[in-house]
């Protein structure tokens, strides 16, 4: 299943990656294709690094050894204006929306057009109000970003990146902290736009259920390997242990409930011990 | 006593390193300001922030100093008989010194940490992040119009200051004290020159302005994107803006007015 | 960004203010409105001493500012100070045998030079120079030279 995916097919190759920081290996070594005009789906618990997969991506983050082709081009070895021009072409939605908090709505979504195009104010005016009505939100353009709740800035956010018709969208984690109707919304939104619009989607999420629902392909990722991939069918059955302790939310598992530590009971005896020691030391350097 | 020296040098390179990044920060903001020229707009919305929401805080604070010369300059002066010298005396004090430096301070008090705050919440909200990803740079975009703004704004700035100031001074001076009007003005027409004075305060002020913008728009592009990052690099822009003015104020008045 | 009119018609305001303040320091401050505004005229003399005199000192006549000393040079010629002055248009009646000596202001006050007019037919004209001059009076050789009279008197006197 690894390899079958030709890379003629896939808009994003990532190569061997690698990636540390601090002392702490984010990726060790990893590929992954992302299929042109399909959701690929990239899993993981918190802190995986997973925002940080799609600042590489993105060319935002300088990979340690490896390396990330975008349609055929070395992200990290475009010069600055070719990776600008390549850029113009990705779509991405931030966790936060990342709106621009001084503009209302409905600039935010023109920024984009105003910035790269040179098209007459009459017809960004038409394009946006398109936008914004693919994300249901054409009455909400007078608003300003802090007027808005969390589901419709990232609706909002999500038309400023089409706004340029990209030819994909990344989506850094578009479930967290939605109440089930905007949760719902968003869901149909992303699958819709990557039919209607022939998108490649690459969304990172720990949202199980939602992510399974939507995605085409599913890569699982933990202490920076991927530990499971394929369909969400396929996924579903996997049999790593892993992969079912992620997918069905069990506390204890592969990945223990707790952080690692020294034996509980030596732990509760020393400490009276340690406190006194710390004290003391920290006395001795006074 | 190693662990101080270990201390040390960790904070010396620290620094440098800091000095190293604002470097390049400021090169690019410099490189920025061609593209953003043919857009006005961005400037002169970046003016009204930076400059229309801190005149009131000059014009207050350059009539109080003004006025204050006046008072402590007519009891000094009237000591030697010399009451006529006030004007120069609040004049050049103001327009050498006080015009320059503490409208700077200011500044950096009320733009200078507004910048900051600005720029840091932008940056912990993804914001400078979200619009490099649409192939926007920030620096160009945000920065850039902003250092333009604090740079035309301070000279202007400081030049009210005077301006206030000296007629602070005219109002104690001689509406209160008694001088006399017209030795009050040409007694300063006769001492202060344009080019040694007026011209060298500009130059001072626009020193000042291009600093304190500076630390201000890269202490938040530089800042921790938490908020207490945010708070932090506000206080270090406010202190290392004030150091700086005063320290280069120093070497300024050495190199123009030492002869 | 919201683009107010209220907004552009502020920075407006606000720029007008900052030029209005940098007028007012040019002219009337530093007083370049004199050189603006009034035509002069340059004339020249030579003193032994020019003391304490500086460029911008006053020249005046008959205890009335008529204009300044624009430059002060040293000759090494003749080992004398040029003192150049720019003086009002309005004042071109000066006779040319008119005399200049250096005068201070008050025991500790400013050097001027005071122009003594004579009583020539012809008048001073841009260019002209100044034969009939007068040093600073230098207070520390007045001093001396009244300690020194003093002392010689005494003498005199014990004899």
């Amino acid at each position: 299943m690894d390899n079958s995916v030709s890379s003629q097919n896939s808009l994003v190759s990532v190569h061997n990656l690698s990636f540390s920081r601090g002392n702490k290996k984010i990726f060790d070594d990893i590929s992954l294709e992302f299929e042109r005009g399909k959701i690929t789906a990239i899993m993981g618990p918190s802190g995986t690094g997973k925002t940080t997969l799609l600042k590489l991506i993105g060319g935002q983050l300088f990979p340690e050894r490896g390396s990330v082709t975008v349609n055929g081009q070395n992200v990290h070895r475009l010069r600055r204006s070719e990776l600008y021009n390549l850029r113009k072409r990705m779509g991405m939605l931030f966790q936060s929306g990342a709106l621009l908090t001084d503009m209302s709505v409905y600039d935010n979504v023109a920024f984009p057009l105003r910035e790269h195009t040179h098209l007459p104010e009459s017809m960004i005016r038409t394009l946006v109000l398109m936008k914004l009505q693919a994300v249901g939100l054409r009455g909400a353009r007078d608003l300003m970003p802090n007027e808005l709740s969390g589901g419709m800035a990232r609706r909002i956010a999500l038309a400023r990146a089409i706004a340029l018709d990209p030819m994909m969208i990344m989506y850094d984690e578009p479930f967290t902290g939605q109440d089930p109707i905007s949760m719902g919304a968003l869901v149909h939104l992303i699958k819709s736009l990557n039919t209607t619009l022939g998108l490649t989607s690459i969304i990172v999420s720990h949202d199980v259920h939602e992510t399974a629902a939507i995605a085409d392909y599913i890569y699982v990722i933990s202490d920076g390997k991927i530990v499971g991939q394929g369909t969400p069918a396929e996924i579903q059955q996997s049999e790593s242990e892993w992969v079912q302790q992620f997918m069905t939310g069990a506390a204890d598992g592969p990945v223990h409930f707790h952080y690692p530590a020294a034996d509980y009971v030596d732990d509760l005896l020393s400490s009276a011990k340690r406190s006194r020691r710390r004290v003391s030391k920290r006395y001795g350097q006074l | 006593m190693i662990q101080f020296v270990q201390y040390l040098g960790r904070t010396t390179r620290t620094s440098f390193t800091k000095l190293g990044r604002g470097t390049f920060f400021l090169l690019h903001t410099l490189a920025g300001i061609g593209d953003v020229l043919p857009r006005p707009r961005l400037i002169l919305n970046q003016m009204y922030s930076v400059g229309v929401l801190s005149f009131l805080i000059i014009t207050i604070s350059g009539l109080f100093v003004g006025m204050v010369l006046g008072l402590q300059g007519y009891y000094i002066l009237s000591d030697f008989g010399a009451e006529e010298t006030l004007g120069v005396m609040v004049a050049a004090s103001l327009v050498r010194e006080l015009g320059p430096v503490v409208s700077a301070l200011l500044f950096a008090g009320r733009a200078g940490s507004a910048l900051t705050a600005e720029i840091g919440l932008m940056k912990a909200t993804e914001q400078l992040s979200g619009m490099e990803m649409m192939a926007v740079d920030p620096i160009k975009r945000i920065i850039s119009p902003r250092f333009l703004a604090g740079l035309l704004s301070m000279p202007l700035l400081a030049a009210l200051f005077s301006m206030i100031g000296i007629i602070g001074g005219f109002m104690v001076g001689v509406g209160l004290l008694g001088v006399d009007e017209g030795a009050y003005w040409s007694q300063m027409q006769d001492s202060l020159d344009f080019q040694d004075d007026i011209v060298n305060g500009v130059i001072k002020s626009l020193v000042f302005g291009f600093v304190a913008t500076w630390i201000a728009l890269f202490e938040g592009y530089d800042t921790i994107p938490t908020s207490e990052g945010v708070s932090r690099a506000t206080t270090r822009t406010v202190v290392n803006s004030a150091f700086s003015i005063l320290g280069l104020d120093f070497i300024l008045t050495a190199l123009m007015f030492g002869d | 960004m919201q683009h107010t009119s209220t907004q552009d018609t502020l920075v407006g305001l606000f720029v007008a203010a900052g030029i209005v303040g940098l007028l007012f320091l040019a002219l009337q401050v530093s007083g370049l409105s004199a050189f603006i505004k009034e035509d002069t005229y340059t004339v020249t003399a030579r003193f032994e001493n020019s003391g304490g005199l500086k460029v911008k000192s006053a020249v005046s006549s008959a205890g009335v500012k008529i204009g300044q000393v624009s430059a002060i040079k040293f000759d090494p010629t003749t080992y004398e100070s040029v003192v150049e002055m720019r003086i009002n248009s309005r004042y071109n009646t000066l006779p040319d045998d008119t005399s200049a000596s250096i005068f201070t202001a008050g025991l500790l006050g400013e050097q001027y030079v005071n122009l003594v007019p004579g009583g020539s037919d012809e008048t001073l004209k841009d260019g002209s120079m100044i034969e009939l001059t007068q040093s600073a009076i230098i207070l520390e050789k007045l001093i001396g030279q009244f300690l020194f009279k003093s002392a010689e008197e005494k003498a005199e006197t014990n004899k």
